[in-house]
């Protein structure tokens, strides 16, 4: 396998579609569930054609934010703007024309193919006197191929190992032919292999066909490493968002996720990179004992 | 490999196109089923009647007593089974897709008692005879059963899940039940025309009430087809529905309406006919997939057929007594579901 190191290379891209990219943002927004507030009067602008990842802690607001963005939440208060619209005021289907979204672990019925979920996807597009297109016909095919899951289409969705059935769901994402693409944890629960795999596929989409993507990612360090734009996010508020490089600093991971750790570059991508500082219980060289660590001196 | 590209395209042949011959194909074998069924319920019974002359007497008609039997005996009841088997499997197929519940089905959530149990009640206290009164209050009973399980099931941190449904719903068709036989037992004059409206069974019925039954099996249907795209998107979760633009509160609204008519229906008709409305909807995903129109086409299909095969069996298991379609729908079903539940795991959407 070579190495892509295309990756760092972002600002330079020429985008053919930059001019048709959507601004979606938010002002004032103030999010909940019943009595209990999970994001608290937030304001964000998302960048266009760009790939946008929110970290943050668990139960940070993150993935609520991202149902806030996908009009799948109706906020408290304030608003999700589209292109300086109120989202919430639109039409579903024109919402869904413009947004894509893929849900935290999402499943298919048992029993269902591989083009039949892709081909769900174009839904937004369909009418009960137009049911299925020439158009809808070449989306579903492209979006397989973008996937690389052509040779999978007559598989159900239920026979795929974890990797191929995200790579399906977001297959469907393509074909609904959204400008923005909302994504809630894509790589939970694959191995680091397909959570590598998804996202390139990602940054890919971005790169060919100029989507903008928003993803709530885990892993700070694939956050840092594929992110345009990183939001990071506490209490149901945006701590810092920018550069990775300049949000992920020793101070801000300790700070937002009470954990000690020192930053380097990362030795393939120069992106940051979060090294946890020395374990409490380190194991010692040689015998494998566990033994208490020495303090970290550099911590700070 | 270099190219970060996927394989070229070549072999993206078109598998809609052989999806869709072989969903067509299990649509006919439904199809032909069906037409099987029929002429089964014509011929058999205590008298039995050649197919031919069956066959004779459909296209020429004719006095001889066999053409007597096949018109004014089975013709209704074939024709009531039919509606009643097409309107459970339908209404099955929208209760599982509108709550992404695999168990639900007008029987086990309630709705059926529920209706019956508000037919009983028009029959003691308001009096009423005809199919056509007896399917507003059938439709007010389902209706009422609808709300109180899910509202029931409802309640908790945990929100609406299959288990709590399927629970509640029994529970109240216990109740429902209990409360039919009580009105019953101490109403001898209801418990009379009861029995003429006895629980699933089919016979004594008119060609006149099958063709009382056609607006509101139409209606149903026109709602439970009108959401069939909307339950297609339910089917991948409620977040996927509204992010492909389906306006879920609404699918859930208008589908569960179509399905109380259609139970309310079938009720009205042939009292609870137990499993066609679980097992149709089951055994149809299992051979067209999961795309609702065909699913409900073929449910449709199968869940006539079902019912008619069961009416037929009722008929000549002890002879001469009839064994009611509704028991006899259950003795077929649970034996085919067990062995569904068996061999695939059954997925809660």
């Amino acid at each position: 396998m070579t190495v892509r190191t295309d990756m760092t290379v972002r600002t330079d891209v020429v985008r053919t579609e930059s001019t048709s990219t959507a601004h979606l943002g938010a002002e004032g927004l103030t999010l909940g569930y019943a009595e209990h507030t999970v994001v608290t009067d937030l304001d964000l602008q998302l960048p266009p054609g760009r790939v946008t990842v929110i970290v943050g802690p668990n139960a940070c607001g993150k993935s609520t934010l991202l149902r806030a963005l996908g009009r799948l939440l109706k906020p408290a208060r304030g608003l999700v703007l589209l292109d300086g619209e109120d989202l919430h005021h639109r039409p579903t289907r024109w919402v869904a024309q413009q947004i894509g979204v893929l849900a935290q672990t999402p499943t298919a019925p048992e029993g269902m193919t591989v083009f039949d979920l892709v081909a769900r996807g174009r839904q937004p597009h369909q009418r009960w006197w137009r049911q299925w297109s020439a158009e809808d016909e070449a989306r579903v095919t492209e979006a397989l191929h973008q996937t690389g899951i052509t040779d999978l289409a007559d598989r159900h969705v239920d026979e795929l190992s974890g990797g191929q059935r995200q790579r399906a769901w977001i297959a469907m994402t393509i074909a609904q032919d959204t400008r923005t693409l909302l994504l809630d944890e894509p790589t939970t629960y694959l191995d680091i292999a397909h959570q590598i795999e998804v996202l390139d596929l990602l940054r890919r989409l971005n790169h060919d066909l100029g989507r903008t993507i928003v993803a709530v990612l885990h892993d700070l360090n694939q956050a840092a490493r594929y992110a345009d734009h990183l939001i990071m996010m506490r209490d149901g508020r945006i701590v810092a968002h920018g550069d990775p490089a300049d949000v992920v600093t020793d101070r801000r991971v300790h700070d937002v996720f009470g954990l000690e750790a020192i930053v380097v570059p990362d030795p393939v991508t120069a992106t940051p990179l979060i090294v946890p500082a020395v374990p409490r219980y380190a194991r010692a060289r040689g015998n494998g004992e566990l033994v208490p660590a020495e303090p970290a001196d550099r911590i700070g | 490999m270099t190219s970060p590209q996927p394989p070229a395209l070549e072999r993206a042949a078109r598998p809609v196109s052989r999806a869709g011959a072989r969903r067509a194909g299990w649509l006919i074998g439904g199809a032909a089923l069906l037409l099987l069924a029929v002429l089964l319920s014509l011929a058999v019974g205590s008298r039995a009647i050649s197919p031919l002359t069956v066959v004779d007497t459909l296209l020429h008609g004719g006095h001889s007593d066999d053409a007597v039997v096949v018109r004014t005996l089975r013709m209704p009841r074939t024709v009531v089974g039919l509606a009643v088997g097409a309107a459970l499997g339908l209404a099955g197929t929208v209760m599982q897709g509108v709550t992404r519940n695999p168990l639900a089905d007008p029987g086990i959530l309630g709705v059926s008692q529920g209706a019956a149990m508000a037919v009983v009640v028009a029959i003691s206290v308001f009096g009423v005879s005809s199919l056509e009164q007896y399917v507003w209050f059938a439709f007010a009973g389902a209706v009422l059963a609808v709300v109180i399980v899910y509202a029931i099931a409802g309640r908790g941190r945990s929100g609406v899940s299959p288990v709590k449904l399927a629970l509640a719903g029994a529970a109240f068709s216990a109740l429902m039940a209990s409360v039919t036989s009580a009105v019953l037992t101490t109403n001898a004059a209801t418990l009379d025309q009861f029995r003429f409206w006895q629980v699933g069974a089919l016979g004594g019925r008119s060609l006149e009430m099958a063709a009382q039954m056609l607006p509101f099996l139409a209606a149903g249907a026109l709602l439970v087809f009108g959401v069939a795209r909307g339950m297609d998107a339910l089917a991948l979760g409620e977040d996927t529905a509204h992010g492909l633009g389906q306006r879920v509160a609404l699918i859930r609204v208008l589908g569960a309406l179509g399905a109380t008519l259609l139970t309310a229906v079938a009720v009205s008709a042939a009292g609870p006919v137990a499993f066609a409305g679980l097992a149709a909807p089951h055994l149809a995903r299992l051979l067209v997939g999961a795309g609702h129109r065909w699913v409900l086409c073929l449910s449709a299909l199968l869940g006539s057929s079902l019912v008619l095969v069961a009416d037929v069996m009722g008929r000549v298991i002890f002879p001469p007594e009839e064994v009611p379609a509704g028991a006899m729908t259950a003795l077929i079903g649970v034996p085919a579901l067990i062995l569904l539940v068996r061999s695939r795991r059954v997925v809660a959407g």
